[in-house]
């Protein structure tokens, strides 16, 4: 009813509207991030944007949201080729460089803005809710530049879509291809950077990341093609930004980001558990149904070769003996290989204790299971099946 | 003892103070984390520490104590645990694990303080930005002295990260550069890693008041970077670090004071001057020696003493040598270099955990 009531005001609608398109053009670039492995470049990105953020307040001298976002790409620009140059020109790793320019670039930006925020007055009031995102302070306005420039970033991502999976996938096939690869490498980067940016005043500096790598993430367990995994990851990521909005609008007081983001995780928690192939669960349930498939086959070969050693088809095993060929108790096996209708318990005076014989369907599955490993002649010998186990 | 008492009552040497100790400690520490590549997992920490604090505050209703200790120690490698669980699924590589766990630690933690400690001073500000500038006014009396909180925190944690570098460092270096010889060894080079991981949570939390969660990032990664571009020695790498680390202290809180700006801001922009400085001006690495290497084409002493001059220009360029002059010849040795120098992918290799740590760094810090 409440929810019913949200969605009927304008200012909620255009908001929520706003942040399912940052969601789907973070959650489509941020799938290139993910396969580039360059996860933690969108973490950069956006941390190093404060500085820009507050420079494109002081140049502006108002809240516009034009220069402000101008200047977060600007200085997340700069960040990035921080990173290039102290991982090309000096023995420094990708991690140290991401984290240096990362931390350096924000310190910066606090120091920027506690010095705004200490000269500029009250015209700098709201700027801090670029820290961790809140939708009441995003003005339609502002949508119609998010919404502008998010729709010339998918555009480009949907034209130059074949150069960017071939540098994704495999950039030395893409430079033999003669495709200019640093040159879409720099493209791909800056859309990367334009996706963190726009996102910036719903999610936040601190959390934008969140955005970039979870959808992806949770889209890429659902499937193994570029087209639905960027798909899904664009759907992944407007549904997590419609309840981020949703949220913040209808609790006073709670910061957008961090819904967004908890959303986000969920979806990615619960891919990781449930997708088919990769899915966690699905690995367990196929696991196991393969372990249980293999003991059941153990047992009937080894009845099997039993009854060929004693050149009798319906020799009775021991239950004991089958055991030890098992390395463990069969009794578990054998009743479900009864049900089945493969084997049979009988009782084989004078000796005590459980007797099992293959019944004919079980004799002709335990030919089936032994023959890609070739038939033994019963004389061949042989102790006894599965001793080396 | 009374010489000593006037001169903590001045807040800005209590101020520097508690700088320079966060620093030491967290510089310490780092100089491991970036020889491991794993200089980002001190992003992931020093976010969801927040997580660790927030809940002990909801639990206890207290903001320090042992137990905010125990609280952060537990969140840091909870974030550790969880990104290793997440690789070893082989559902997702180690960089996406990382962004995916931090934030939604961090998230909720954020959460938490907008729903149940509002009125709490745990503003999502502080966490941010620190509050070293206020650290004077909340004092212990140690002894005969009366000390700043964190000043106290900050001594104890940053003797104990010293201690563990001291006593350990032979396990450490051992560790941290060849990892299958200290298995060999029989040393648990995975158990130092989580112990030097839970050491920098803890760190993270005592530097939490003075600097805030991101800041303190700056402390942990920048300085020892910097000495890495300085020094092959891990010994020295350590020295330079802490020595920076104070360095940046002292001049950041001075720009604090000169501009009336964030005094953690500051200082940790300070680390980024050291850094650019030995990327400049490194004896080694720095980027005028790399380029004065390249201008001077004298190649080594004894390798063209033989040659006849003039053979060796008609020769096909690339039959003996290799390389023309001046190219990869004057370059350090650094094993770095050869990382497919191909304008591959932007990151370059060496994001997998799998891939021993510091193969580069082995052969150029790893004899002392």
């Amino acid at each position: 009813m409440e929810l019913l009531a949200l969605l009927g005001d304008f200012t909620v609608r255009s908001v929520a509207l706003g942040a399912a398109l940052v969601g789907v053009v973070a959650g489509a670039l941020g799938s290139f991030a993910l396969l580039r492995r360059q996860s933690l470049l969108g973490d950069t990105l956006s941390h190093a944007a404060l500085p820009g953020i507050t420079l494109g307040f002081l140049v502006a001298g108002s809240r516009a949201l034009t220069p402000i976002l101008l200047g977060a790409l600007v200085s997340g620009a700069l960040a990035a080729l921080f990173v290039l140059l102290l991982t090309r020109a000096t023995r420094l790793k990708d991690d140290a460089a991401l984290g240096v320019a990362l931390s350096l670039f924000f310190a910066v930006g606090t120091v920027l803005l506690t010095y705004v925020q200490r000269h500029a007055g009250a015209a700098q009031a709201g700027l801090d809710a670029f820290l961790f995102g809140q939708a009441a302070a995003v003005l339609p306005t502002d949508l119609t530049l998010i919404g502008g420039v998010g729709a010339v970033a998918l555009l480009t991502l949907t034209l130059l879509w074949k150069e960017f999976k071939a540098v994704a996938f495999d950039p030395d096939f893409a430079r033999s291809l003669g495709l200019p690869v640093l040159a879409l490498e720099v493209v791909l980067t800056l859309l990367i950077a334009v996706a963190v940016v726009i996102g910036l005043q719903l999610v936040g500096v601190i959390l934008m990341v969140a955005l970039i790598v979870a959808p992806a993430a949770a889209a890429r367990q659902w499937t193994r093609r570029l087209e639905g995994m960027v798909w899904l990851a664009a759907a992944f990521g407007a549904v997590s930004g419609v309840v981020g909005a949703l949220a913040s609008a209808s609790v006073r007081g709670l910061a957008t980001g961090p819904v967004i983001v908890l959303a986000a995780s969920a979806l990615v928690a619960a891919s990781l558990l449930v997708a088919p192939e990769r899915g966690l669960l699905w690995h367990a349930a196929r696991s196991w149904g393969q372990r249980r498939a293999l003991g059941s086959h153990r047992v009937l070969v080894d009845l099997l070769r039993l009854g060929q050693d004693h050149r009798d088809p319906a020799y009775a095993s021991e239950q004991g003996m089958l055991d030890t060929y098992f390395g463990g108790p069969t009794g578990h096996v054998l009743r479900r290989l009864r049900r089945r209708g493969l084997v049979e318990r009988v009782e084989h005076m004078p000796e005590e204790g459980a007797h099992w014989v293959l019944t004919p369907a079980g004799q002709s599955q335990a030919r089936a299971l032994q023959a890609p490993f070739g038939d033994r002649e019963p004389s061949a010998g042989r102790e006894g099946p599965g001793e080396a186990a | 003892m009374i010489g000593v008492q006037a001169w903590l009552d001045d807040p800005s040497v209590t101020i520097v103070l508690i700088g320079a100790l966060v620093g030491v400690a967290a510089s310490l520490l780092g100089t491991f984390l970036v020889l491991r590549r794993e200089s980002m997992l001190s992003d992931a920490i020093s976010h969801s520490v927040l997580l660790g604090i927030v809940a002990v505050y909801l639990l206890t209703g207290s903001l320090d104590g042992p137990l905010h200790v125990v609280g952060a120690a537990v969140a840091g490698l909870a974030t550790v645990v969880l990104t290793d669980l997440l690789v070893r699924s082989r559902r997702v590589k180690q960089d996406a694990a990382i962004g995916l766990v931090f934030p939604a630690l961090f998230a909720a933690a954020v959460l938490l303080i907008n729903v149940y400690a509002r009125e709490v001073h745990l503003d999502t500000d502080a966490v941010l930005l620190g509050e070293i500038a206020f650290a004077w006014l909340d004092v212990v009396r140690v002894g005969d002295l009366v000390v700043a909180r964190s000043l106290a925190t900050m001594l104890v944690i940053a003797a104990a990260n010293l201690a563990f570098v001291v006593l350990l460092y032979k396990e450490l270096k051992l560790a941290t550069f060849d990892p299958a010889l200290a298995i060999a060894l029989g040393l648990r080079p995975a158990l130092i890693g989580y112990a030097l991981l839970g050491l920098l949570s803890v760190t993270a939390v005592g530097a939490f008041d003075a600097v805030g969660a991101i800041l303190f990032v700056a402390f942990v990664i920048v300085p020892p970077a910097a000495a890495y571009l300085l020094t092959d020695r891990l010994w020295r790498m350590l020295a330079y670090g802490s020595a920076i680390a104070i360095a940046s202290s002292v001049i950041g809180y001075a720009l604090a004071r000169a501009f009336d700006v964030s005094i953690g801001g500051s200082m940790a922009s300070t680390t980024g001057g050291f850094l650019l400085l030995a990327l400049a001006f490194g004896p080694k690495y720095g980027l005028i020696a790399q380029a004065l290497r390249r201008r001077a084409p004298q190649p080594p002493p004894g390798v063209d003493r033989g040659a006849p001059p003039g053979v060796d220009r008609g020769a096909p360029p690339g039959v003996d040598r290799g390389a023309p002059p001046g190219v990869g010849r004057g370059a350090p040795p650094g094993v770095d270099r050869g990382a497919p120098p191909g304008v591959d992918r932007g990151a370059p290799p060496g994001v997998d955990r799998g891939a021993p740590p510091g193969l580069g760094a082995a052969a150029g810090g790893g004899r002392t």
